[in-house]
């Protein structure tokens, strides 16, 4: 009796010893902020890069949203990296995805969006957000730089296998809840950490409802569960989503693929080592009040109370008192993107709320697409458009405000209503105050001015 | 000369805080790059210096008296969030060996001892009891043990990470000694 994780995992295995396996790697992602010391790493022990065919870079974390600002980037430390980058490539043959490509975006949006990300690989990446991939029915993971210069040259990781929790998501959930509502609640119940030391499997018939889009939302946030991995079952949608896109097998090598991959699933509930549920019918809208992720409340439920020096902290933080609900959040910016929340399903949904309407006065938006090919769609069926005449700011890909590595940062002591996945302090730019919330709820609050489903 | 680490004796810093993140450990202006090194003035920068960049006198790692000391005691959950090597080697430029957690996010725990640096896991009241007892901490990674004046403690690691961290181990050599069966798994499986 084995899990879908399972499957995957004994299948890549090379070789055990004590603690850990050693894993080959199907496909390895890189970016250029935590790949130049690794590239270093070869140079200087005269190393050659294993598998430059199954490695493949993109630019995201330092990129310019700013089109005028892409073509020369005007910090240069960000320049140097991103240079630093474009030679590695060059050097070692690994196919890039620079600024000016049509296939460039953040690296979690361009694996699936390429047809990379399929059912059954391995998957890694010196980011700790790789997990979004696990959403195609793959084991994906971050790893730092070390790791990654290990890849380089083995193609192959030695990993601890960790325990199997099955995260059953049952229920029919109202029209206002998405996949970012699930992933907060299922961390606002069971805190930071309760996927430390295992590797999170998501089922049961709220997953199999949503789109493969939503279900790399969800799986994106595993790790702020502490879980470095998080997973779902192909289906036909996760089939129908790969058919056809450029690296995806074609053809007939897809008739055989899809034979290969019928195993993929879960013999049997049992097999998890610890099952957690969540019944999403009677689920709110989730909405963020402090800093870290577990800080999160339904929309009309007010802040608890203070239980720890954490909490102080958090609340001093934020600005914000215990008994406040997010409707009194002063909130003046709204952040509408990242490897989370960047994709063409959310961007559609906000276009649905802005239709015909404009951002209220007190607010600025930003609207940051996942990648290139996001944007390009965007503008083919109109949404664009309409954001503009919303009043929003409609940018180009990257990762921008989630991190605000690059020029995009939120003010000090701004709150800002954010689609991105981590609400630490300064994470979106020194005192920055981040509330994480849907695409649906960041749309509503640039209409409203304040962090309300009207 | 052995990059191990076999025994290690000092007084800790201390910062018992659960959920410190990667942000705090080094935040995103530090990570623009390409050096593997220099990042001794980052390590908890959001913490560890004012609004206008001076330091904040009772900071731990700011105390005089806490410069040179080997051993950080912290809560629950250490390193969380980004996957960022940089809050490893950061406490490395410090001269941090060893941190003393009740748990790690998993990312960081491969970090930290990918550098050969011990990340131990102790419990909630055998640290306080370290912090109560304020003495220089001997850890022992060959006994698996933490000890300070009348304390002892002994924590679990994994079998093979011990051996890495003790012997010293190169990363990439650890795996190139399985070279053959790499090339055979790639002749079926990954052409």
């Amino acid at each position: 009796m084995k899990t879908l994780f399972d499957k995957i995992w004994d299948k890549h295995k090379i070789v055990s010893e004590d603690d850990k396996d050693l894993l080959y790697v199907d496909l390895h992602l890189i970016h250029e902020v935590t790949s130049p010391q690794a590239f270093e790493g070869l140079r200087l022990n005269n190393r050659k890069l294993r598998r430059p065919d199954l490695t493949f870079a993109t630019m995201d974390h330092n990129t310019p949203t700013i089109p005028e600002h892409r073509e020369n980037v005007s910090d240069p430390l960000s320049r140097e990296q991103l240079c630093s980058l474009e030679e590695n490539c060059r050097e070692f043959g690994v196919k890039l995805f620079d600024m000016s490509s049509e296939n460039n975006g953040i690296v979690h949006m361009i694996g699936p969006e390429l047809g990379l990300s399929i059912p059954g690989k391995t998957i890694v990446c010196g980011d700790s957000h790789t997990a979004t991939h696990g959403a195609m029915g793959a084991i994906a993971f971050g790893i730092g730089t070390s790791e990654v210069e290990n890849v380089f040259a083995t193609q192959c990781i030695w990993q601890t296998k960790p325990k199997n929790l099955g995260v059953k998501v049952t229920g029919k959930s109202s029209a206002n809840v998405f996949a970012k509502d699930i992933i907060l609640k299922l961390i606002a119940d069971n805190g930071v950490a309760f996927g430390t030391g295992y590797a999170i499997e998501f089922f049961g018939e709220a997953i199999e409802a949503l789109n493969v889009e939503e279900r790399l939302s969800l799986c994106n946030m595993s790790i702020e569960a502490g879980a470095k991995f998080g997973l779902i079952k192909p289906d036909q949608k996760t089939l129908d989503y790969i058919e056809g896109r450029p690296y995806a097998p074609q053809g007939d090598d897809f008739e055989q693929y899809k034979k290969d991959i019928e195993d993929l699933f879960t013999d049997s509930e049992q097999a998890y080592d610890k099952i957690i549920t969540l019944d999403i019918s009677d689920l709110k809208p989730q909405i963020s009040y402090g800093t870290n992720p577990a800080m999160t409340v339904s929309l009309d439920q007010p802040f608890p109370q203070i239980e720890t020096t954490e909490d102080t902290r958090a609340y001093q933080y934020m600005g914000l008192e215990p008994g406040m609900t997010a409707a009194q959040i002063p909130v003046e910016f709204v952040f509408i993107g990242s490897c989370t929340n960047g994709r063409i399903n959310d961007l559609r949904i906000v276009a649905e709320i802005m239709q015909d309407q404009v951002i209220a006065d007190n607010i600025t938006c930003v609207i940051v697409p996942g990648s290139m090919q996001v944007l390009k769609q965007a503008e083919a069926e109109g949404l664009v458009d309409i954001f503009k005449e919303a009043g929003c700011e409609m940018r180009y890909p990257g990762c921008s405000y989630c991190l605000a590595m690059n020029e995009d940062r939120v003010e000090p002591g701004v709150h800002c209503a954010s689609t991105s996945n981590r609400n630490f302090e300064g994470r979106q730019g020194e005192g920055s105050r981040t509330h994480l919330m849907s695409p649906y709820m960041a749309a509503k609050t640039a209409i409203n001015g304040r962090i309300v489903d009207e | 000369m052995s990059r191990g680490i076999k025994q290690i004796t000092s007084e800790a810093i201390v910062i018992f805080k659960d959920n410190i993140d990667t942000d705090i450990l080094i935040p995103k202006n530090y990570l623009k790059t390409t050096k593997r090194t220099g990042f001794e003035k980052a390590l908890f920068a959001p913490w560890r210096y004012d609004s206008q960049g001076k330091p904040i006198a009772d900071f731990p790692l700011n105390m005089p008296e806490n410069q040179g000391k080997k051993i950080l005691i912290a809560g629950e959950n250490f390193g969380c969030g980004s996957s960022r090597e940089h809050a490893a080697w950061a406490l490395q430029d410090f001269g941090i060996d060893i941190v003393i957690a009740g748990s790690y996010s998993p990312i960081f725990y491969m970090n930290y001892i990918n550098n050969l640096k011990l990340p131990v896991v102790l419990g909630r009241t055998e640290r306080e009891a370290l912090i109560e007892a304020d003495l220089p901490i001997t850890v022992d990674l060959e006994a698996k043990t933490v000890s300070a004046g009348n304390l002892e403690y002994t924590f679990e690691i994994e079998r093979d990470y011990r051996n890495k961290l003790i012997k010293g181990l190169d990363n990439i050599e650890e795996i190139l000694i399985y070279e053959d069966l790499i090339e055979a798994y790639e002749a079926e499986y990954a052409k």
